[in-house]
């Protein structure tokens, strides 16, 4: 199977994702790297809101393969992840044939067989899509933990030998290597199986300074002591217990409401303004605006808003 | 620099690299972690790709094939630290290889010190820090406040550079961040224990890791993060386990109207057959909770849990008890810090009436009258506590029509199972009336028993009956 052009290096797959808008860390930049030289699927796990799924297109973009996402779901099954039969088609086929002869002549039964499961007849799902794919692919198998175990046992055969059996076909193996990505939140421990076929990146939250470059990324008008006043403000949101932290892209557009509005500083009121971008459930935004905003400098003196956090 | 050459000291080893790798991974075995022969082949053919000589890259490549959870991936930082450490000091003890110290420390300042190290902290350089760490090292062992055992040392020293991990409540100084400072503290033992293995010229024996993040809180003063850190993992994975079941095949029944409606597709042939959803179980829960001294860490943690929790429930009633009952439902809905609710728990549950010893019997008739009414077929009644009375009547049969009213009854119990029944534990009386009696020692039997109470299937879960 040829294979796609593979990274010298790990700089050069960091360099690339940065051109591509996502700027790796160490981790993910050799991870991306290894998964192309070993031709191994990578899971990435982490809390909602780091850029796993980002990262898999930004990997799409650097690599100019084209991206093809299966988006998993509870009781997504192999007919809308594999292939499925067109079978309205197949039964049009089969009714065409019966409508016009009065008499089907010796043996029309198997040419119909043959003819109705062939691939002409076949929907093609995310997986077998990316097995047979001319070009090289990226296939990004998104939050794999919302499957259930039965899905993932049905991967195993794409993800170590990246063929797909169809008992009417036979096996369709793959023209070339996709690079795999699967997603996962934990939100259940994945199979022993699943894991030992791929390589495993842990994404966090980035740390200020990554975050900081991140924003400035996507919106470079916005004021730099600005822009790290807000990432600061973020990371201490992200340091209480909150229902829903608020993610990387939550945070950008935090900066461009921010620019938006023309803000110049991040004081108590701008802040409880716009919080709603990064803080989305009710009892959340109370918590938040009892802990953060009380450190905000006040650019008015808060005559409703003590009184309005204890609400 | 740690070098990942040769592997440590002893014999029956593998030599070379390959050898020391092996050692590692059995290391890693030995802690737990799955390591099977496909990840070490796997290791190996990534470090094939990259340049050994730069450690991240190394140790993210080890990483990413073998450890395969955040879990794993702890245990593995670790011990990749620990590893190598010992794997380089050995070599340089076989070797006689000192290390310069930095003489130079009288003349530093302890003030110029402290603001160097807190800028370093708050910088984020992992080298940096390490001389910092060095140089505070040597400058309070001039000053002779070596005690000679290293976890002391190291918080000595860190009291002495004014490093609060917390950062400044009082406002006056920046929050350093707690992840750094623990790094820094890293750097302080690492540096210490390199010291005294050049002093006295041996490695000291490598020992397990403690279990402490894998057991439940005995005591306050354990780490309050770790405690956090298993609730939100936990949250995270209970919070979907109710929804696993409607995904599931089996046991569907089929809805024969919306079948008709989808056959209509295919000429009024059903090809496909659709099937009523699963609704979701959606319990109503009563806790009651010893939180005598003995078992109060444990109850509190337990109760965090099923209130970060509280969607998956119907409703959800929590009660703390040693000699009477109180009910604590509304300091959870306000509080979320766990410290802060042990704190509450404990002032005003107005539950220690005159001994603090706790009185099960006393605490069966109050529940029987006050609250009893409200249980019904859907109610779970959940009990957390090691049922020893102190020599009380234990009042069994109240609890029996307890259980009998509530639709399900389970009891927790903290100690492990070898114990029940021991002195004044009566577990065998109540035992009987409960749907399941668990031993509950472990996050991970909290984590199943939570699976069994939001609707999971109790396979896993060792009966008691």
């Amino acid at each position: 199977m040829p294979d796609a052009e593979q990274p010298r290096s790990v700089a050069e797959v960091r360099e690339g994702l940065g051109e591509a808008g996502y700027l790796a860390d160490e981790s993910s930049a050799l991870v991306s790297f290894l998964a192309q030289r070993l031709g191994k699927p990578v899971l990435v796990e982490g809390p909602a809101g780091v850029g796993k799924t980002e990262l898999a297109k930004a990997l799409s973009r650097h690599t100019g393969r084209p991206l093809i996402r299966l988006q998993c779901y509870e009781g997504l099954d192999e007919a809308k992840a594999l292939y499925e039969w067109n079978y309205r088609k197949q039964l049009l086929r089969i009714q065409a044939e019966a409508g016009g002869e009065a008499e089907p002549p010796e043996g029309s039964w198997e040419a119909t067989r043959g003819d109705i499961f062939s691939e002409e007849f076949l929907f093609t799902r995310p997986l077998l899509e990316a097995i047979s794919a001319e070009m090289p692919v990226v296939l990004l198998i998104d939050e794999i933990d919302k499957t259930d175990q039965e899905f993932e046992a049905m991967l195993l055969e794409v993800l170590s030998d990246f063929q797909i059996s169809i008992p009417e076909l036979g096996v369709i193996e793959a023209r070339t290597r996709p690079l795999v990505l699967l997603t996962s939140n934990n939100s259940r421990e994945l199979t022993e199986a699943l894991k030992r076929r791929c390589l495993y990146l842990w994404l966090d939250y980035p740390s200020v300074e990554r975050e900081l470059e991140i924003v400035r990324l996507h919106t470079p008008e916005l004021d730099e002591g600005l822009a790290r006043r807000m990432v600061e403000v973020v990371h201490m949101v992200r340091q209480l217990d909150l229902k829903k932290p608020p993610s990387i892209a939550e945070s950008i557009d935090w900066a461009r409401t921010l620019l938006l509005v023309g803000a110049e500083d991040l004081d108590r009121e701008t802040f409880e303004q716009s919080m709603s971008i990064i803080v989305k459930h009710r009892s959340d935004i109370d918590l938040v605006a009892e802990r953060v905003a009380v450190k905000l400098g006040d650019a008015t003196p808060p005559a409703g808003a003590a009184g309005q956090t204890q609400a | 620099m740690i070098s990942p050459e040769r592997p440590p000291g002893e014999e029956d080893r593998v030599p070379g690299t390959a050898g020391s790798l092996l050692a590692f991974f059995e290391d890693l075995r030995s802690e737990g972690v799955a390591v099977g022969t496909s990840e070490i082949l796997d290791a190996f053919a990534a470090l094939e790709q990259v340049s050994w000589t730069d450690q991240r890259d190394f140790r993210e490549a080890l990483a990413s094939t073998i450890a395969k959870s955040q879990e794993d991936r702890r245990v593995f930082e670790l011990l990749f630290d620990r590893h190598f450490f010992r794997a380089a000091e050995a070599e340089a003890l076989q070797h006689e290889v000192q290390e310069e110290r930095y003489d130079g420390s009288d003349r530093l300042d302890l003030d110029e010190l402290r603001e160097a190290i807190r800028q370093a902290i708050s910088a984020g350089s992992d080298g940096e820090m390490r001389d910092l760490a060095r140089l505070a090292i040597s400058a309070f062992g001039r000053r002779g406040e070596r005690s000679g055992v290293i976890g002391v040392d190291v918080q000595r020293i860190r009291r002495a550079l004014e490093l609060q991990a917390r950062g400044g409540s009082d406002g006056e100084q920046a929050a350093l961040d707690p992840q750094e400072v623990r790094r820094f503290e890293q750097h302080l033992r690492r540096e210490l224990e390199r010291a005294t293995i050049e002093r006295t010229g041996k490695l000291p024996p490598s020992r397990p890791l403690a279990e402490l993040d894998r057991t439940l809180p005995t005591s306050p003063t354990q780490d309050l993060a770790a405690v956090h850190r298993a609730v939100a993992q936990m949250k995270r994975r209970i919070a979907t386990l109710g929804h696993e079941q409607r995904g599931r095949r089996r046991g569907r029944v089929v809805d024969v109207r919306r079948t008709m409606r989808a056959s209509l597709e295919t000429g009024g042939v059903p090809l496909r057959l659709r099937y009523r959803p699963k609704r979701p179980r959606r319990p109503e829960i009563y806790v009651l909770c010893d939180v005598s001294t003995s078992v109060s860490s444990a109850s509190v943690f337990f109760l965090s849990v099923l209130h970060a929790l509280h969607d998956s429930f119907r409703k959800l009633r929590s009660f703390v008890f040693i000699e009477r009952i109180s009910e604590v439902s509304d300091i959870f809905e306000h509080e979320r810090d766990f410290r802060k609710i042990s704190e509450r728990v404990s002032s005003e549950g107005g539950v220690a009436d005159v001994s603090g010893y706790t009185d099960y019997g006393r605490v069966w008739l109050e529940f029987g009258e006050e609250i009893a009414e409200d249980l019904g077929p859907r109610s779970s009644v959940i009990v957390l506590g090691d049922a020893r009375t102190n020599g009380r009547e234990p009042h069994a049969e109240i609890f029996g029509t307890i259980a009998s009213r509530a639709g399900r009854t389970f009891w927790l119990n903290p100690e492990p199972r070898l114990y029940w029944n021991y002195g004044d534990s009566v577990m065998a009386a109540y035992e009987p009336f409960c749907d399941g009696a668990f031993e509950c020692w472990t996050t991970k039997h909290l984590e199943q028993f939570v699976n069994v109470v939001a609707g999971g299937r109790p396979a896993d879960l060792t009966r008691g009956s």
